[in-house]
């Protein structure tokens, strides 16, 4: 479904990616894990086509679309869902929604708003309350709910657990087996390693912006080492 | 000794929502104590108010003695209180030492000066302070270059240089990776204990706070709820309702151990 | 009571006209984040345009109308194409360069509105069926304000409708707040910002269009009105629609009762309400916080002190500057003198701006306050020339410390606004306080003391109080004063965490660069041996801006490489036809091509060289 392979990515004068490559297969949840400033953040960006300096390949269903704009990317069928949220805070959570709507795809689940509201039933009691309102775990669910709006076949979770507390993280982890149920596939970046263990098929760890092992979780633990040097939990 | 800081019925509403309800504690010497809860709870009004950036409606907050309600935030860093910030605060145009240089020309008062050389002012010092967190190799560097675990422990030796009584620390480990977490609080853990820093933190990684802290204070809907040693925090059926849920994204006890 | 009846009906009638063009302006800042100086060219042109269109098809109301309304839409167009040739590729520029580039396609305009209408001012004819008046409490009412009364309001409905029930209007406000954000969730960004750009073309357009039966189509236009369409803008909050009306309405209002009791009032009124209301909301009436900002801007290098070669080079340099009234013609020496006046003045502008991270869009208020004190100094006091020189600098201070202690309480675009709103008061009092400042004429025969008279012993004086004056802006920005100052820009909660009074700190800088500038307008006084109301005025300002970019916002030397190129290029390009179309381009060309100025062309070539040798 994504395929990316070769990828560089650069700020100015500073080298973030080199040479990543990562897949993600039809309804398959995985995981980008690795410390802040690894690059997880920045290989989503690429894909999103928000990092302007990239080389290398980056193919969805089959298309290539790096060098893209990021708009013409979300059309394709992915969703974006920011580390920092970036919801509107001054349109309600309604208009928020509208922002996402996006015409149905073939080959996607469909999203209406009564769908998602099953989904985050906070949002229905708020639906008129502007975004900048919202408490930070309602924030983190319209963000992803307003991704869903567009129905995309491939998600992009940046960082979803980040600053949240516990109890919301729990949350987050239902919804994302939901998405899973839906039949959407799912790229997710995580420091949370319980968290990522909980909701992923399998995991990349990357590392000064290179690749540097993926298998399932099960493998992991059989490598102690690895978790040691990468991650060091 | 009696305490560095004393806090009484400090409290704040923002247009007739309590943030913060009646909140006191203290933190003694040396002490490294962690403020918990769910997002929305006040921890961050309670920090704010702490550091001079909000005026409560009611209460008290007492520096070794000192009222520190209604003086500004640059009065309450002479006075002894440093802080890092959630989303690290650095002076992004300058060098990884100028940072540090600052904080001294400031803590000298020296920032009115005209005519000197800032970045030949107190280097040192400055040095001495970017060894303490391992960062002398990076000096020369441009901030803006930083990785954010970097620029973390540059906010460390930042709030480190006027020698101060308390630290304040809003989600120090917010935005790094497992492994750094542990390092940097470890770090701080140890400078805390050699230079006998107090530390307020608040933390959403249960892992570092069962870690580090000495005493856990846990805020709900502004009001204080429990407070306790991590293993009693753990127990607590009210806290593992609205805050820590089942327990499945953190470690088990046993493994801090 | 008619009377009061008919003056407040003329000021609502006034603040419909300025609504329309304050809307767009502040539509397009709300989606673009872009200071569209150009403004009140759409609105100069959509008048033109209508002229023409209306005086054709006259005869008839469904003529007039159809030619207003086409006048509009061809602004519309003109918006189109200026925003996808120009403003596209500079979205993600600091706001200066969007500020200066916006000024750019200003003087291309004024030049080519020439050349199609000529210089004349012209009469359109008064709107069919609308051409006489109706007496309320026996006082004549045009009929036309009252449409025009009703217009504003139906426009403002129109807009409030389209932005809140529309999917184009919930994208646009969207974009307002996060651009980026609405990209990635699959809206083409190009075409909402060209969308909005074309709307607010098209109410300038309006706005002008709508003008003819009320005055004559001049070339004055685009400048007469924009000041005041940014002060509305900004009262009411950068991107508030809503806000725009409320403000027009206060200000269109006010003004018309305070002529009767104060007629020269309406040059500063404007301004006056402005930094009432930005003291008491740093945002405006509607603004939000954050609104302040243009696009996000990449953090600068750090500053590193001149290496022994750099050294070499500039005492080089210093030296030949200062032999060269032995070499060089009586002519050249006094362009000399006008080089470093102009260097002075972009060094401290850039202080403000480059170290300071405060955007003056009127330091030249402080440049005219120190030749003013100056010329008075000699002329009214009589102080000789020394005493005069030592003691304006001082006023200038004075001037900065009073308007630099508002300005100080706020930041981004709406501080710019305030310096801005600074100097167009002290100009309109200038200007009209015959009496005191001599106004129009200025004030004549401020020339240097006998001793001095020559050109080439001016020249020395202009030296050491030129260079001297750079040299301490230099060596205050690498001290801690300087670094402080920097940091206080990089960030404000930093700051204030390690002990630092960030607003006293920048009221300092302020008052700093400002005494600086107006040195260089006390040096300016005698070289000249004149002052008039110019030196305070906005074009002064802009040039000021213009120097800055054109040396390099980001680096210390940029000023001074700025400030001589401009000297240059203007002492040629105004002796040409059609200067301002030329000057005009060539502001664009630096924009669009080299944005990071001369200093950013010099740094890039020594790598080169540098490279190349290794």
């Amino acid at each position: 479904m994504l395929e990316v392979n070769g990828l560089n990515a650069r700020y100015g004068r500073a080298h973030i990616l080199n040479g990543v490559a990562l897949s993600v297969g039809e309804n398959e949840v995985v995981a980008l894990l690795g410390r802040n400033g690894a690059g997880k953040s920045t290989t989503m960006k690429s894909v999103m086509g928000l990092v302007r300096q990239t080389e290398g390949s980056i193919r969805y269903e089959g298309q290539e679309i790096r060098g893209k704009a990021s708009h013409t990317i979300c059309r394709a069928g992915i969703g974006y869902v920011p580390e920092e949220r970036r919801i509107f805070g001054e349109l309600t959570v309604e208009e928020n929604l509208e922002v996402g709507r996006r015409e149905a795809r073939p080959g996607a689940p469909e999203w209406t708003l009564d769908h998602l509201f099953k989904l985050f039933p906070n949002l229905e009691e708020r639906r008129r309350n502007l975004g900048k309102q919202l408490s930070g775990g309602e924030q983190q669910m319209l963000t992803i709910a307003r991704t869903l709006m567009g129905n995309p076949k491939l998600v992009l979770l940046d960082e979803p657990s980040e600053g949240i507390a516990p109890v919301i993280v729990e949350q987050m982890a239902k919804v994302i087996e939901e998405l899973k149920a839906e039949g959407l596939s799912v790229l997710l970046s995580e420091q949370n390693l319980h968290f990522a263990r909980l909701v992923s098929d399998r995991a990349y760890i990357i590392e000064k912006g290179e690749m540097r092992w993926n298998g399932t979780f099960a493998e992991l633990d059989a490598q102690p080492a690895v978790s040691q040097s990468y991650l060091a939990v | 000794m009696s305490a560095v800081l004393e806090v009484q019925g400090l409290s704040k509403s923002f247009g007739g929502v309590q943030a913060v309800d009646d909140v006191s504690f203290t933190v003694e010497p040396g002490e490294f104590l962690a403020l918990i809860g769910p997002n929305g709870a006040g921890k961050t009004t309670c920090f704010n108010m702490l550091n001079g950036y909000l005026r409560p409606d009611a209460g008290s907050v007492k520096l070794r003695g000192q009222e520190l309600i209604g003086t500004p935030p640059r009065k309450i860093w002479r006075m002894g209180v440093g802080r890092t910030f959630q989303i690290t605060e650095t002076f992004l145009s300058m060098t990884v030492r100028e940072n540090v240089q600052m904080a001294l020309i400031s803590h000298h008062r020296r920032i009115y000066d005209i005519f000197s050389r800032a970045t030949r002012l107190y280097v040192d010092e400055a040095n001495a302070l970017l060894d303490l967190v391992s960062m002398r190799d990076q000096s020369a560097r441009p901030c803006s270059e930083l990785a954010y675990g970097d620029l973390k422990r540059l906010e460390l030796a930042i709030a480190l240089a006027h020698r101060p009584a308390l630290l304040l620390m809003d989600e120090p480990t917010a935005g790094m990776a497992p492994s750094e977490r542990i390092a940097l609080m470890a770090l701080t853990a140890g400078i805390v204990e050699r230079e006998g820093v107090s530390v307020v933190f608040t933390e959403h990684d249960m892992d570092v706070v069962f870690a580090h802290a000495h005493r856990i204070l846990v805020l709900n809907r502004g009001m204080l709820i429990a407070e306790g040693s991590g293993a009693e925090i753990r127990a607590n059926p009210t806290v593992q309702e609205v805050y820590l849920g089942g327990g499945t994204v953190f470690q088990k006890e046993a493994d801090h151990a | 009571m008619g009377f009061y009846l008919a003056q407040l009906l003329t000021g609502l009638a006034n603040a419909s006209s300025l609504f329309l063009i304050a809307s767009g302006l502040s539509i397009i800042f709300g989606v673009t984040r872009i200071v569209n100086f150009a403004h009140g060219s759409f609105y100069m042109v959509g008048a033109y345009m209508s002229y023409t269109l209306v005086t054709l098809w006259s005869g008839s109301i469904l003529g007039y109308w159809g030619g207003v309304i086409l006048a509009a839409a061809a602004v519309g167009l003109i918006g189109l194409v200026i925003e996808m040739t120009i403003l596209r590729r500079i979205y993600r520029a600091p706001e200066l360069f969007q500020l200066v580039a916006t000024f750019g396609v200003v003087l291309i305009f004024q030049d080519l509105t020439q050349a199609v209408w000529g210089a004349e001012d012209l009469l359109g004819p008064r709107a069919p069926g609308l051409d006489s008046a109706v007496r309320i409490f026996g006082e004549p009412i045009p009929e036309y304000d009252l449409a025009l009364i009703a217009i504003g309001p139906a426009v403002l409905l129109a807009i409030w409708l389209v932005f809140h029930r529309t999917r184009w209007g919930v994208l646009v406000r969207a974009a307002t707040q996060d651009r980026e954000m609405v990209g990635a969730l699959g809206v083409n960004q190009a075409w909402l910002f060209s969308a909005a750009f074309v709307l607010g073309a098209f109410l300038a357009g309006l706005g002008g269009a709508l003008q003819i039966p009320r005055e004559a189509v001049s070339l004055q236009m685009d400048l007469s009105i924009i000041g005041e369409a940014f002060v509305v803008v900004v009262i009411g909050g950068m991107g508030s629609v809503t806000g725009a009306f409320v403000a027009a309405v206060l200000i269109s209002v006010l003004n018309a009762f305070a002529i009767l009791i104060f007629p020269q009032v309406s040059i500063v009124l404007p301004f006056v309400v402005m930094a009432v209301v930005l003291i008491v909301r740093p945002y405006g009436l509607f603004g939000k916080p954050g609104s302040e900002h243009g696009a996000p801007v990449e953090p600068e290098q750090p500053l590193t002190l001149m290496g022994q070669k750099g050294l070499m080079v500039m005492i080089a340099a210093v030296f030949v500057l200062a032999l060269s009234p032995l070499a060089v013609a009586d002519f050249t020496t006094i362009l000399l003198v006008d080089v470093m006046v102009a260097t002075l003045f972009a060094v401290s502008l850039h202080f403000m701006m480059g170290v300071g991270g405060m955007v003056s869009f009127g330091h030249a208020a402080y440049f005219g306050v120190g030749a003013y004190a100056a010329a008075m100094g000699v002329k009214y006091f009589g102080l000789g020339m020394v005493p005069s020189m030592a003691l304006a600098p001082f006023c200038a201070a004075a001037a900065a410390l009073f308007f630099g202690w508002f300005c100080v309480r706020l930041s981004g675009v709406y501080l710019a606004m305030l310096t801005l709103a600074a100097a167009q008061i002290l100009w309109g009092v200038t200007f009209q306080w015959q009496d005191f400042t001599g106004g129009d004429d200025g004030i004549l025969g401020v020339w240097p003391a006998q001793w001095a008279s020559s050109d080439r012993v001016y020249f020395y004086i202009a030296f050491v109080l030129c260079i001297g004056g750079i040299w301490l802006l230099r060596r205050a920005a690498h001290s801690p004063f300087g670094y402080t100052l920097r940091g206080v820009r990089d960030s404000r909660t930093r700051a204030e965490a390690i002990g630092v009074d960030t607003r006293f700190h920048q009221w300092m800088g302020f008052t700093l660069a400002g005494t600086l500038a107006g040195l260089a307008g006390v040096v300016f006084a005698f070289s000249k041996g004149s002052v008039f109301p110019d030196t305070l005025g906005i074009a002064l300002s802009i040039d000021g801006l213009i120097m800055v970019l054109l040396g390099g916002i980001h680096a210390l030397a940029g000023p001074i490489y700025g400030a001589v190129a401009f000297v240059m290029i203007e002492d040629w390009v105004t002796r040409l036809d059609y200067w301002r179309f030329i000057f005009g381009a060539i502001i664009l060309v630096v924009v669009l091509l080299a944005p990071d100025g001369i200093a950013g062309g010099v740094h890039r070539l020594v790598r080169m060289i540098r490279g190349g040798k290794a």
